[in-house]
């Protein structure tokens, strides 16, 4: 990991009874893709606006480059935002929105025109420089409220869903743009999701938030591999819940970590439910004695198994986790 | 073959139902057309016609085409009270706009249910006579009114000031009776602004009177020039506030079109001055539609 860019210690806030932020700690490293994950009315946004100076914590400090943040106002914080409305000016045309950031610098005009020009041709928009943002379709507007903000090369990029906006299928292409481009320009990304798979195909690490906390802060893979707690296990990808070795405790075995087996051959066995077939792999759910729901396999190819015929379920892989969300 | 046709989804409407589609526009807009036609275009065209005829001697017109009442405008006593009544409309104008706008910022900013309450007081004063409220002037600006023994009381000035009938009175007795027409549309143009915008433009490093400046004037300008007009129109045409305010010293067009119809029976000079402030208007009203189309329409070029 690089050097520690961005440092949240203890930040909380409330409002009224809601705890929307409850001790929140997170470190984020130069050049770090990194992702927010959480379900709705998690705290994702009110931690992004504490951080852009349009929240004020009740508590904690936020420091970047080692520096006191919270003490300077929205403006002349080394920080932008993208907006999950994208809030571009109506007024202004699609390059006056981009070079409002500049102007506010003080740099020549020369300067500021090659800038934005170059933007634009980054995220592809050259053409439609002249446009007001009414006239953009909703991917042209995310693409000129991220380039009006990587504009202004800031240290640290905050994006408030940035996709979520977009139908499902400009979604993916937008996801590796935005992985792309965080890899062209060098800023550290600091992005907001409540979908887990976004999270997943895109950031280097998350943290996972759940009622104003930080539930776990891992790579993608760690955080599949080995969840922290219930929450998470449930929350990221398909798991099999079955009774810990102890009280409160759960085990968590992911279906492509189990192998059909002879009955009496594995650590559970169960009659074939339902089968499902994918195309590179198939699905089987397993009915279980004394399980509420049927336990999931996943196999390569075409499955084997029959409807109605007895299994035996093995696997090496598990987790143990707590409930977690106290 | 005729059952497909009715049962069609697609059958065309029938005749009734065309007929109906018809007829009805005509209903619903046919009192206002009325009242527009009898009220509104009528006078128009006569005191078009008026313009080109010569006066009456007891008032009324003779028909005889004469442009003489055009030439008569160019009058430096003419010039003198139009460039008056422009000057003080606008200075009312003005300051109705630097009263208005924070007032309304503020409204716009109160929680939801004090927002009300604060626009029925914004209006309240509009279910007072008019008349009533310009004497309550006098009242307040005289050599023996209220404002004065309030300065005398404070000790700022041994002295009576002259504020009433001056120039300066009658702006003040137009800003009262036009703010709300200038704080209403502000409102509504304030209220309408994103909030994601003005947080956008700080986020992008403006300071407020960058924000104020460059974002929230802009996007709140056809609630600007809306307001001014509904507050301009009205100062400038008006002559009853000139007339008590103003101790009769102070002339506006308002004053000079009632003048010429009613004292000195000149109906003909009078339709030109009253047109002349008619083409003002319309201008401005076109002004004003150019603005808004500005800001919320597309850019061109
Ligand atoms: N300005 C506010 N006033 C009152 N409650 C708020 C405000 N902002 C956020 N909240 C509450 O705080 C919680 C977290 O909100 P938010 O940060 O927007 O969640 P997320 O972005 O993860 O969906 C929610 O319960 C929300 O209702
Ligand atoms: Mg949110």
């Amino acid at each position: 990991m690089n050097a520690p860019l961005l440092e949240v210690q203890q930040v909380s806030r409330s409002f009224g009874d809601v705890r929307a932020l409850d001790g929140v700690s997170l470190t984020i490293a130069e050049n770090e893709f990194f992702a927010l994950l959480g379900p709705s009315g998690c705290g994702k946004t009110t931690l992004l606006r504490s951080i852009a100076g349009f929240e004020h914590p009740d508590g904690g400090a936020v420091l970047l480059g080692g520096s006191d943040l919270l003490a300077l106002p929205p403006n002349k914080r080394p920080v932008n935002l993208m907006f999950q409305s994208y809030a571009l000016f109506p007024h202004l045309s699609v390059a006056a929105n981009i070079g409002y950031g500049l102007k506010r610098e003080k740099l020549p005009k020369a300067e500021i025109a090659q800038r934005v020009d170059e933007v634009l041709e980054t995220v592809g928009l050259t053409a439609m420089a002249k446009r007001r943002p009414a006239q953009l379709s909703g991917g042209q507007r995310q693409r000129v409220a991220l380039a009006r903000a990587i504009v202004k090369r800031p240290r640290l990029l905050l994006l408030d869903e940035p996709l979520s906006a977009l139908d499902r299928k400009v979604r993916a292409e937008m996801q590796l743009e935005l992985k792309r481009l965080q890899h062209e320009v060098g800023i550290t990304f600091v992005v907001v999701t409540h979908d887990q798979e976004e999270a997943m195909s895109m950031a280097d690490r998350i943290a996972v938030l759940a009622g104003g906390r930080v539930q776990q802060v891992a790579t993608p893979l760690e955080l599949y591999r080995n969840p922290a707690n219930l929450f998470v296990a449930d929350f990221i990808g398909t798991s099999n819940l079955l009774p810990g070795p102890s009280a409160g405790q759960h085990l968590v075995v992911r279906p492509e970590d189990v192998r059909l087996v002879a009955p009496g051959a594995g650590r559970l066995d169960g009659t074939v439910a339902d089968t499902q077939f994918q195309g590179g792999t198939s699905t089987v759910a397993v009915d279980v004695p004394g399980q509420a729901k049927p336990f999931l396999v996943t196999e390569h190819g075409a499955t084997e198994a029959v409807r109605g015929t007895p299994v035996g379920l093995a696997w090496q892989h598990e987790v143990a986790v707590g409930e977690g969300l106290a | 073959m005729t059952s497909t046709k009715q049962h069609g989804g697609l059958a065309r409407p029938s005749l009734g139902a065309r007929l109906r589609r018809g007829v009805e526009p005509a209903v619903l807009l046919g009192p206002g057309l009325l009242f527009y036609a009898a009220l509104v275009a009528a006078p128009v065209l006569l005191v078009t016609g008026y313009m080109f005829a010569r006066r009456g001697r007891f008032g009324g017109v003779e028909w005889e085409l004469s442009l003489d009442n055009f030439s008569r405008v160019t009058d430096s006593v003419y010039l003198e009270v139009f460039r008056e009544s422009l000057g003080l409309a606008f200075v009312a104008t003005l300051l109705a706009l630097l009263i208005g706008y924070p007032t309304a910022y503020a409204i716009a900013k109160l929680p939801p249910r004090w927002r009300t309450v604060a626009l029925v007081l914004v209006v309240v004063p509009f279910w007072t006579n008019f008349l009533i409220r310009v004497y309550a002037w006098i009242v307040l600006l005289n050599s023996q009114g209220l404002l004065n023994d309030l300065l005398v009381g404070i000790g700022v000035t041994d002295d009576r000031f002259t504020l009433l009938y001056t120039p300066g009175a009658v702006v003040v007795g137009l800003v009262y009776s036009y703010l709300p027409l200038m704080i209403l549309p502000l409102y509504a143009a304030i209220e309408k602004v994103d909030e994601d915008l003005l947080e956008a433009s700080a986020d992008l490093g403006a300071g407020r009177v960058r924000t104020f400046l460059g974002v929230q004037l802009p996007l709140t300008m056809p609630g600007v020039v809306t307001g001014s007009i509904l507050v301009f129109v009205p100062s400038l045409g008006n002559f009853v506030v000139p007339e008590l305010l103003g101790g009769g010293k102070t002339v506006m067009v308002g004053n000079l079109i009632r003048d010429q119809f009613l004292k000195a029976q000149d109906w003909p000079f009078g339709s030109v001055l009253a047109m002349i402030v008619v083409v003002l208007l319309v201008l401005l009203f076109l002004g004003q539609a150019w603005v808004t189309r500005r800001v919320e329409g597309p850019a061109r070029g």
